[in-house]
């Protein structure tokens, strides 16, 4: 979903945009050295689960690192970002001073701005194709701090833009789960007018925003605000609502549902199937980072426990492993330790999640895979077995393939286990539609253009049809979605 | 929704309730269960559904006070709403016209049992029925299971009701007597687990509904995974009925008491709030 050439060149060519580029010279823009993140340091941030480490910029700070930004004439950024947000144009409004207008600009595109400035892995997307990283070999503009400037900026002042919408058109379609696919399919069916609702499986709207990714990188309260505009904008919430099971599609289709989004996300965590994996204090990711985000089972005063440990191993190393293992630092842990097979090169992680893992004492045990795990007599795991892996031919990721090294092990004491290696997709509402066609993995099989399903009326996005991916390209799918699936309803009432 | 609109107390610990909830109790099968949340600082757990109305649009719970969680529902009063409840979850019972079924129930077990029985009732089944608890005090529904049973029998550790002894020697009272084509069981892990090895001894294919510890209840978190036929599964999602015979029901029972400590510590702190 690109945005028109044409529109982006005239969009550049206004007064206000020549001007500022006229302001600066270029020559000036590149000296600017790229601006850091002010950070809560790291023996303070460890003791406390809900503070965020990233601070945000101060508006100085903002302001200079949008005068970096040259407003080149063929913005490339563009094209790694997967909601296609007019970066140029936010960037220049922050030079400009007029913060407000940047927010508004992003949220053109970009449902949940706040929470993407915070969480994309902007090094691999908008700021690689960053003219300074590709021409001048410099570090990008700090398009993803600035995004999180305004958004937050916007958040602050109380002064927040509701997006104009057409006029209601009277049809109701359903999103199934409320994880960001969904909110972004939302967030644009409602402004073409659509009587939107979001049906939700747990008690909390958000999806992984809220079960998985922790408060000191995503404060719900963010999550909330970007969730209220979204309410304001009309979009309907259920809670507690299975689509399939609570009704049937056929109840809703009665009901007057005309279109279906189906982002039930990737649910069922996956484990290595290794000898003593079902001991107690072995638990997925999503198990830990659910009990303790979404259910608040490190604070006294909630129902629902959480088991603490002193030497902690999380497998994988992916965001959902670093969130994990600075958890379990910041639940009390002496030793926290992430255990991946490949190297730091391969690991798919945020490079500044990796980065604060470190800062805060998180030990980093690459090229180690785990065998065994140990349980003392009350079935409580106690220790592992591990070994040492080399990397040899590259596989079919690309990535270079670990191959065990012959002698290397060795044991590990340990008296909790998070496995953090991956997910597949969630059955429960595939299951409960026959024809729908899905892979022999479980994901749905959708155009890729469009994101319609093999059922016409059915669109799906996000880790059901990726298979585990990350916010931003879950919300690219919403973003399809809703434009195809507006298309459709629209050729088919003029039918 | 989710009001409370019935309360009966089977015993001290054991209580009923009537919930309505109209799509679950429309949608609902022998066999699902649902995940409650009492209040704002509650755990989600799940109960069976012991039976629904579908023109009441309410459905049945019976849970029995174990800890905090079915502490804080106990006290709801008919009025009050439950905070969360989301529905009908996992597979449901395979009900099909077979000869003649063993149901039997331990505990609060016999209230998820009850529909099941129902079904294969209504199916056309024989059904023979062993319900078993420690005392009479804690024998619930037996009415009900008389109304959809042939034969009823009613096992009590003491003899306080019905005979004196275990669940299984009921069963193998009814199995040496009559052939059974299939056998269910429903209540504590262990009770299941000493009747899975008794049908097994006669080879009568049996299933069982298992209680696991679960968070989402959807297939998200695995804290439910149990070992079927040497293959790791969710209890949420694949089950909660297994082929009896296949479950490693030790490794079941010691997951159970993964959160012992921190329970005990929870229901401490509840009971010293009161």
């Amino acid at each position: 979903m690109s945005l028109n050439p044409e529109y982006l060149k005239e969009e550049r060519n206004q007064a206000w945009r020549a001007e500022l580029r006229s302001k600066t010279k270029n020559k000036e823009r590149t000296q600017i050295e790229r601006v850091k993140m002010p950070e809560l340091a790291p023996m303070i941030r460890v003791k406390y689960q809900d503070r965020e480490v990233n601070m945000g910029l101060e508006l100085d700070q903002a302001l200079k690192e949008a005068t970096r930004c040259m407003d080149c004439v063929n913005p490339t950024c563009i094209e790694g970002c997967p909601v296609s947000i007019n970066i140029p144009k936010f960037i220049k409004y922050i030079e400009k001073g007029d913060i407000l207008l940047a927010a508004a600009t992003l949220k053109e595109t970009n449902a949940l701005p706040a929470v993407c400035g915070r969480v994309c892995p902007q090094e691999k997307q908008c700021e690689s194709k960053c003219f300074y990283v590709d021409k001048l070999d410099k570090p990008s503009v700090a398009i993803g701090h600035l995004e999180r400037f305004a958004a937050d900026y916007e958040r602050n002042s109380g002064a927040a833009n509701i997006p104009e919408k057409a006029s209601p058109n009277g049809i109701k379609v359903a999103a199934v789960g409320s994880g960001p696919a969904s909110l972004a399919f939302a967030g644009d069916m409602v402004k073409y007018g659509y009587d939107v609702t979001v049906f939700e499986a747990l008690h909390e709207i958000g999806g992984v925003l809220k079960y998985g990714i922790p408060e000191f990188r995503l404060p719900n309260s963010v999550v909330d605000f970007e969730l209220e505009n979204l309410r304001k904008m009309g979009v309907k919430f259920e809670t507690n609502y299975i689509v399939g099971r609570t009704s049937s599609f056929e109840d809703l289709r009665e009901e007057g549902y005309q279109g279906f989004f189906i982002a039930s996300g990737a649910g069922l965590p996956r484990f290595m199937d290794i000898p003593g994996e079902n001991s107690n204090g072995i638990l997925s990711s999503n198990e830990y980072l659910t009990r303790v985000n979404l259910m608040g089972a490190a604070m006294d005063d909630k129902d629902t426990p959480v088991l603490k440990g002193k030497y902690v191993a999380v497998i994988g190393g992916g965001n959902t492993a670093m969130d994990s293992v600075r958890t379990a630092l910041r639940l009390g842990a002496s030793r926290a330790m992430i255990i991946y097979r490949r190297s730091e090169a391969e690991m798919p992680a945020r490079i500044e999640e990796v980065k604060h893992a470190k800062e805060e004492g998180v030990e980093f045990m690459t090229l180690c895979n785990p065998l065994e795990y140990f349980a003392d007599e009350k079935g409580r795991v106690s220790g592992m077995r591990l070994n040492r892996m080399g990397l040899g031919e590259p596989d079919s990721s690309g990535r270079r393939r670990p191959m065990p090294i012959e002698g290397s092990e060795f044991e590990l004491d340990v008296d909790l286990v998070v496995v953090a290696v991956g997910v597949s997709p969630n059955p429960l509402v595939p299951s409960c539609l026959p024809d729908l066609k899905v892979t022999k993995w479980g994901t749905i099989v959708v155009d890729e253009d469009k994101m319609q399903s093999s059922i016409s009326e059915m669109f799906a996005g996000g880790d059901i049809v990726r298979g585990g991916a990350t916010v931003i390209l879950a919300m690219g799918d919403g973003r399809r979605a809703a434009e195809n699936m507006h298309n459709y309803l629209q050729s088919k009432s003029n039918n | 929704m989710n009001k409370i609109i019935e309360k009966t107390y089977f015993s001290d610990k054991v209580v009923k309730l009537v919930v309505e909830n109209p799509l679950i109790a429309k949608s609902r099968k022998p066999g699902n269960f649902v995940i409650l949340r009492i209040g704002e600082d509650g755990e989600r757990f799940p109960l069976t559904i012991a039976g629904a109305d579908p023109v009441r649009g309410t459905i049945t719970l019976v849970v029995q006070i174990m800890g905090v969680s079915s502490s804080k529902l106990v006290a709801l009063e008919p009025g009050d709403c439950i905070t969360d409840l989301v529905g009908p979850l996992g597979k449901p019972t395979h009900i099909g016209k077979i000869g003649t079924v063993l149901a039997a129930g331990g505990g609060v077990g016999v209230a998820p049992l009850l529909p099941i029985v129902e079904a294969f009732k209504k199916a056309g089944n024989r059904v023979v029925t062993v319900i078993a608890a420690r005392n009479k005090d804690l024998i619930i529904l037996e009415d009900e299971i008389r109304k959809w049973s042939d034969e009823v029998i009613v096992m009590t550790d003491d003899g306080s009701n019905g005979r004196q002894g275990l669940v299984t020697a009921g069963m193998e009272e009814i199995i040496q007597r009559e052939k059974i084509d299939e056998c269910i069981v429903i209540g504590p892990a262990i009770m299941m687990k000493f009747a899975s090895m008794l049908t097994k001894k006669y080879n009568i294919p049996t299933q069982a509904s298992l209680n696991s510890i679960m968070v989402d209840g959807t297939g998200m978190c695995g804290a439910c995974r149990v070992t079927v036929g040497g293959k790791t599964k969710f209890t949420c999602v694949d089950g909660p009925e297994f082929d009896a015979h296949q479950v490693n029901f030790d490794e079941m029972l010691m997951r159970l008491g993964g959160y012992l400590q921190e329970e005990k510590r929870a229901t401490e702190i509840y009971l010293q709030k009161l």
